[in-house]
């Protein structure tokens, strides 16, 4: 899975700058999408492109359980948030909605990729290529029910008795 | 096994259960309101499109409703959402909806414990992340987003992780003007706002077991705030009582074993506590209210499932007794049932004599929602349990989270003040 980063280098980026709460009573996907990232870069809407990446720091998406978070990343073209950590609020919705993909990264890999870089996610492996800077990192593997839940395509689709 | 483990174990139908394990838990209730509710209908309309069955829910009678986010509704959107749960829990058979206007209302983690419908040991999961408030009764109770909200309401049960428990044996007595605010807003400030991430924040010791369960639900409330899975409290005697009082029969008491495990133990004692406040624009920015900035305020609002209880009410009316507030307060109980014993005990004309202001129960202008937002650059002093950058209001306003004793001392001075240092 190939896109480009759109790199926020902090921590702790909570769910009500991911949508700010005035727009909590909304629940037309679309427009949510136009409001994404608004309490932190009112310039994310215009700049981002269908098929990108965001990456961040420790407990991307902590805060309020809103659903809205995910979804406004998701129908903005997000397709999977690269964090050293991720709320699990956050972490379970983006997985059981399967809306994007939450990948937890390491040091090397949140030092060493810029805004801009091209990346490809190699979920086989469970490695980052930096297509851009020809650099390879490691991403932690999902475990044995989250990869399930993404591998079914979120979690009503996913039969438990599987496992 | 430790409570948790236990409550866990019972719900997956397993003899045992460690940190790690996954299960599918049976859920025993399930909560959504005004925002989570309509969440979840999209969901299902999703579902319905997908050829998806989603005539019936597992089992209505599990299920309640609260209206508390955008109500009274704020505009047009919010009016429809509360038109939206209506005709919800209408289609679906669901008999506890707290409409607002309508009798006994308010924000759902007070409805919870108000009301009596969790009890200990229950698995309970709201579409809410400060669902965790409700582990003070002894449940296991979790937030969770609108799908996994519409699986359990379709399945009547939801995968876990077990998590490991931190546990915070807690010593000594709070001093009369420190409240379980501040020892939350110390330990947050400890661990760090995801300092209990992924797990259990249990809470015990001679200090909790002095305390009312009301302080204890301030405690849970706010585990969300250090990332926690959930906070917990071993039922006891009180809450028993809490529970019968509010009509609820019949209540069992699970404890963990002795042998129980822990990952962390976590010692505090509390008797020299101070009252802490958490600066913008984090839970666990802390300071003591001493050395806190002299800001002048705009504001004190008191209100919230963290901050509103009958309980903080009370504390808020000793500082306000025979004073006048400096500043815009505006005072909202958190369910009609507490504004009503306020108005039978004199606290709202208490309230009112001072100069603020009452307003009904709802989550109002917490998360920024409606009801007394703050302007840009305002500067608000609160009850309510986060303070991101515009969490309650504009972007570049400001809030600093403290007791509702604080928040009352500086309603009247107009400055971060502790309780003990008011004329
Ligand atoms: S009062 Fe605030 S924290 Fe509590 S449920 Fe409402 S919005 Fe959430």
């Amino acid at each position: 899975m190939k896109g480009n980063i759109i790199k926020y280098a902090q921590d702790n980026i909570d769910t009500d700058v991911i949508i700010p709460g005035q727009y909590l009573k909304v629940h037309d996907y679309a427009e949510l999408a136009t409001h994404a990232m608004e309490g932190l870069d009112p310039d994310f809407h215009s700049k981002v492109k269908e098929g990108d990446f965001i990456l961040s720091g420790k407990n991307f998406g902590c805060g309020s359980s809103r659903e809205h978070a995910p979804i406004a990343l998701s129908h903005s073209g997000i397709k999977a948030i690269l964090a050293l950590s991720f709320a699990r609020i956050f972490y379970r919705n983006a997985v059981d909605g399967a809306y994007l993909l939450p990948i937890e990264i390491d040091k090397d890999a949140y030092d060493g990729i810029s805004e801009g870089d091209e990346i490809d996610i190699l979920l086989s492996t469970n490695e980052i290529k930096n297509i851009t800077k020809n650099q390879t990192y490691k991403m932690k593997p999902f475990s044995e029910i989250i990869g399930n839940i993404i591998a079914a395509g979120g979690l009503f689709k996913y039969k438990p008795d599987q496992d | 096994m430790n409570i948790v483990e236990k409550i866990l174990a019972r719900a997956s139908g397993k003899p045992k259960v460690s940190p790690d394990d996954v299960i599918f838990a049976n859920v025993d209730k399930v909560m959504i309101h005004d925002v989570s509710g309509p969440g979840v209908i999209k969901v299902f309309e999703r579902l319905q499109s997908q050829g998806i069955s989603v005539d019936k829910l597992w089992d209505p009678t599990k299920v309640w409703v609260a209206e508390d986010h955008f109500v009274p509704s704020a505009e047009k959107i919010s009016a429809e959402n509360i038109v939206k749960l209506s005709n919800f829990t209408k289609k679906y058979g669901i008999e506890k909806h707290f409409k607002y206007g309508m009798g006994q209302y308010g924000i759902c983690h007070t409805l919870s414990h108000e009301e009596a419908l969790v009890m200990p040991g229950d698995v309970y999961v709201g579409g809410d992340s400060h669902t965790n408030t409700t582990g003070a009764l002894g449940a296991f109770a979790c937030g969770l987003g609108h799908t996994d909200v519409a699986y359990v309401l379709l399945n009547g049960k939801i995968w876990f992780k077990v998590p490991e428990t931190y546990y915070f044996k807690i010593n000594g007595k709070l001093p009369d003007h420190v409240m379980a605010k501040d020892l939350i807003l110390k330990i947050i400030g400890d661990i760090g706002t995801d300092g209990g991430a992924y797990r259990t924040m249990q809470f015990g010791g001679s200090g909790v077991d002095e305390m009312s369960v009301q302080s204890r639900l301030t405690l849970c409330n706010m585990t969300t705030e250090a990332g926690a899975k959930n906070g917990i409290v071993e039922p006891d005697q009180k809450v028993v009582d809490y529970l019968s009082r509010r009509g609820a029969t019949n209540v069992n008491l699970v404890k963990g074993d002795d042998d129980a495990e822990y990952a962390k133990v976590f010692e505090y004692e509390i008797s020299e506590m101070e009252p802490m406040v958490a600066k913008p624009f984090s839970p666990d920015n802390i300071s003591v209210v001493r050395e806190a900035p002299s800001v002048e305020l705009d504001k004190s609002y008191i209100g919230s499932c963290t901050g509103a209880k009958y309980e903080d009410l009370v504390a808020v009316a000793k500082i306000l007794k025979g004073r006048k507030v400096k500043i815009r307060t505006e005072i909202l109980p958190a369910a009609i049932s507490i504004y009503q014993r306020a108005m039978e005990n004199g606290l709202l004309k208490i309230f009112l004599d001072a100069g603020a202001t009452i307003g009904p129960p709802t989550c109002g202008a917490c998360c920024g929602a409606h009801m007394g937002v703050l302007a840009k650059d305002e500067i608000c002093i609160s009850t309510t349990n986060r303070n991101f950058p515009g969490r309650m209001g504009h972007i570049e306003s400001q809030t600093y989270l403290a007791s509702p004793l604080v928040a009352a001392a500086s309603a009247v001075t107009g400055k971060i003040t502790d309780p003990r240092d008011l004329k």
